[in-house]
């Protein structure tokens, strides 16, 4: 019996691994999510029915709960509108997290009520019950961010100092409970400062740097699971945990690398307000072109680019992106959408966003791609992107990104940005783009401009 | 230091599938494209709650009126499968748009 056991643990071991690795490539990711989900379905059911060696079996309200869960996670999954994708992440990410947060709990009270216990079970319990809080309380607050409920201006005073108390205050009482074991009062307040902590790191990082943290809350899960997995000796909670961990963690590099930024800066709540920029942009003045001409430039441009970032998402203007890109191919332009990798509010968002609007895929050009093909473009359209094309980045070294590596749109032709007003990025940086001479303005919301755009189109055709 | 050599003994296999995996974490991920990045973080957030299955080994664990273990335990079960349905449906949803091209 024990051996079938852990020949099924094997395979839903593998299951994840294969998974995991066909989620990693475009053509296969399909197959790799159900691989994955048939492992962990695996793995649950060997949970249910492997014998054990004490306890009741509970049965009926383990089942419940499973039902109960599982109804309530489809019906969010099927109605969630695909715009809501990253606060939706972020918050199934905290139920894993509440998760581990739980059981932890519950298996300290275990131990302190049987008086016996290793110190090493001891103290993996309680680092997964540290991580667990964490990610539990940090991704409710990214939640809360993501979906405008806290709004970005809301910080705290003398953030960093915060953190670092918290922070060491928590390694000492962590410490200290390892040496006296005597009750479980300690262990609530680790519980309740984790909670905390989770609230003040992720409370003031900015906006635009949220895939950042979505992703470190993503690999911190994992890691709570991956503890608990060593807590029960079960070798698919600690792969499956691990996993996660890793790509978690190779997100956040990635992202950081994207935005030539370490992590401890982004962690530290984005850009000082100390670094003054050698750009005095005060008295410069814009160029606005009206609706007709634009139309007239995208009608006898050969390549067009359109550069989507997070005001796309706000204005939800991806779908007449799409109109508007069949109604120029209809005219023989090229047209080919430059994602930067932190644009938007997640890992991947923009790419979410267009897929949607049933944009092929084949016209996304990552960073690099995008960079080649802005050699010949004629037109670029910005909609809704500030920082990733912030030419500051290359050629002024006083600048707060300067370093980072953005869609070099100065390259090509013409510029047109699509803007509500003046105000800068979320950085606050001011964005020299602006005042270009190959650049002109489109002020207004970004849908209705694009519908313009397509309306005027119409009728030169 | 006792604690240490404590792990180190009692815990030597899983230590030692807790590196490879980490190895392995990164291998299989390293390259993976930027249209990808959304669908492989909730696929792999549904694959974080695979501690639900402590969970349930938590509460088949406990007797019928431990009633503190039971509760946490339940909560615990409910929210690791609204994770992991939640998560892998989700995902469905996104690689399904992907795929219709």
């Amino acid at each position: 019996m024990t051996a079938l056991i852990n020949l099924v643990y094997l395979i839903s071991v593998s299951l994840f691994i294969v998974g995991l690795q066909r989620l990693s490539s475009p053509k296969t990711a399909s197959s790799g999510n159900l691989i994955a989900g048939l492992g962990m379905g695996l793995g649950v059911l060997i949970a249910l029915f492997a014998p054990m060696e004490s306890g009741d079996d509970n049965y009926l309200i383990i089942i419940g709960a499973l039902v109960l869960g599982s109804g309530i996670g489809l019906v969010v999954a099927v109605k969630v509108l695909m715009t809501k994708m990253p606060e939706m992440v972020s918050l199934f990410n905290g139920l894993g997290g509440a998760c581990a947060l739980l059981i932890s709990i519950a298996e300290l009270l275990n131990f302190h009520d049987s008086g016996t216990f290793g110190l090493a079970p001891y103290l993996t319990t309680l680092l997964a019950l540290l991580i667990g809080s964490i990610a539990f309380t940090g991704s409710l607050v990214a939640y809360g961010k993501l979906s405008g409920n806290i709004k970005d201006s809301w910080k705290l005073p003398m953030a960093n100092m915060i953190n670092i108390i918290l922070l060491l205050t928590l390694i000492a009482a962590s410490i200290y409970q390892l040496q006296a074991l005597d009750t479980m009062d300690l262990v609530y307040f680790i519980m309740i400062l984790s909670l905390v902590y989770g609230i003040t790191f992720v409370l003031n990082v900015g906006g635009a740097d949220m895939p950042v943290i979505i992703s470190i809350l993503n690999a911190l899960t994992g890691v709570s699971a991956a503890l608990a997995g060593i807590i029960y000796d079960n070798m698919i909670m600690l792969m499956g945990g691990i996993l996660v961990g890793s790509s978690g963690a190779i997100l956040t590099i990635l992202m950081c690398q994207a935005m030539n930024r370490s992590l401890l800066n982004v962690l530290a709540g984005g850009f000082g307000g100390g670094v003054s920029s050698a750009v005095q942009v005060g008295d410069q003045t814009v160029k606005e072109v009206n609706i007709m001409d634009a139309s007239i430039i995208l009608r006898y441009s050969t390549n067009v680019v359109f550069v989507p970032g997070y005001g796309m998402a706000v204005a939800q203007a991806q779908k007449i992106c799409k109109e508007l890109e069949d109604m120029l191919e209809e005219l023989e332009v090229n047209v080919r959408y430059a994602i930067h990798p932190v644009a938007g509010r997640m890992p991947g968002h923009m790419n979410v966003l267009l897929a949607e609007a049933d944009v092929d895929y084949s016209k996304l050009l990552d960073l690099e791609d995008a960079n080649k093909f802005l050699n010949d473009t004629d037109l670029t359209i910005v909609v809704g992107a500030n920082d990733v094309v912030n030419p500051s980045a290359l050629d002024d070294p006083g600048s707060p990104i300067y370093g980072m590596p953005i869609l070099e749109i100065l390259k090509g032709k013409h510029v047109i940005v699509l803007k509500r007003g003046m105000s800068s990025g979320y950085s606050g940086i001011e964005n020299p783009l602006f005042f270009h001479e190959k650049t002109s303005m489109l002020f207004g919301d970004a849908k209705k401009s694009l519908n313009s755009l397509l309306d005027e189109l119409k009728t030169i055709v | 230091m006792h604690l240490i050599i404590e792990i180190l003994t009692d815990h030597l296999t899983i230590l030692f599938a807790l590196i490879m995996a980490i190895f392995l974490g990164f291998e299989l991920i390293s390259k993976v494209p930027t249209v990808l990045h959304t669908p492989l973080m909730s696929g792999s957030n549904a694959i974080s709650g695979v501690v639900i299955i402590g969970a349930i080994i938590l509460v088949r664990s406990s007797g019928s009126e431990d009633y503190i273990s039971l509760f946490l335990g339940i909560l615990a079960i409910l929210l690791g499968t609204i994770n992991v349905v939640g998560g892998h449906a989700v995902t469905n949803r996104m690689l399904q748009m992907f795929r219709k091209k």
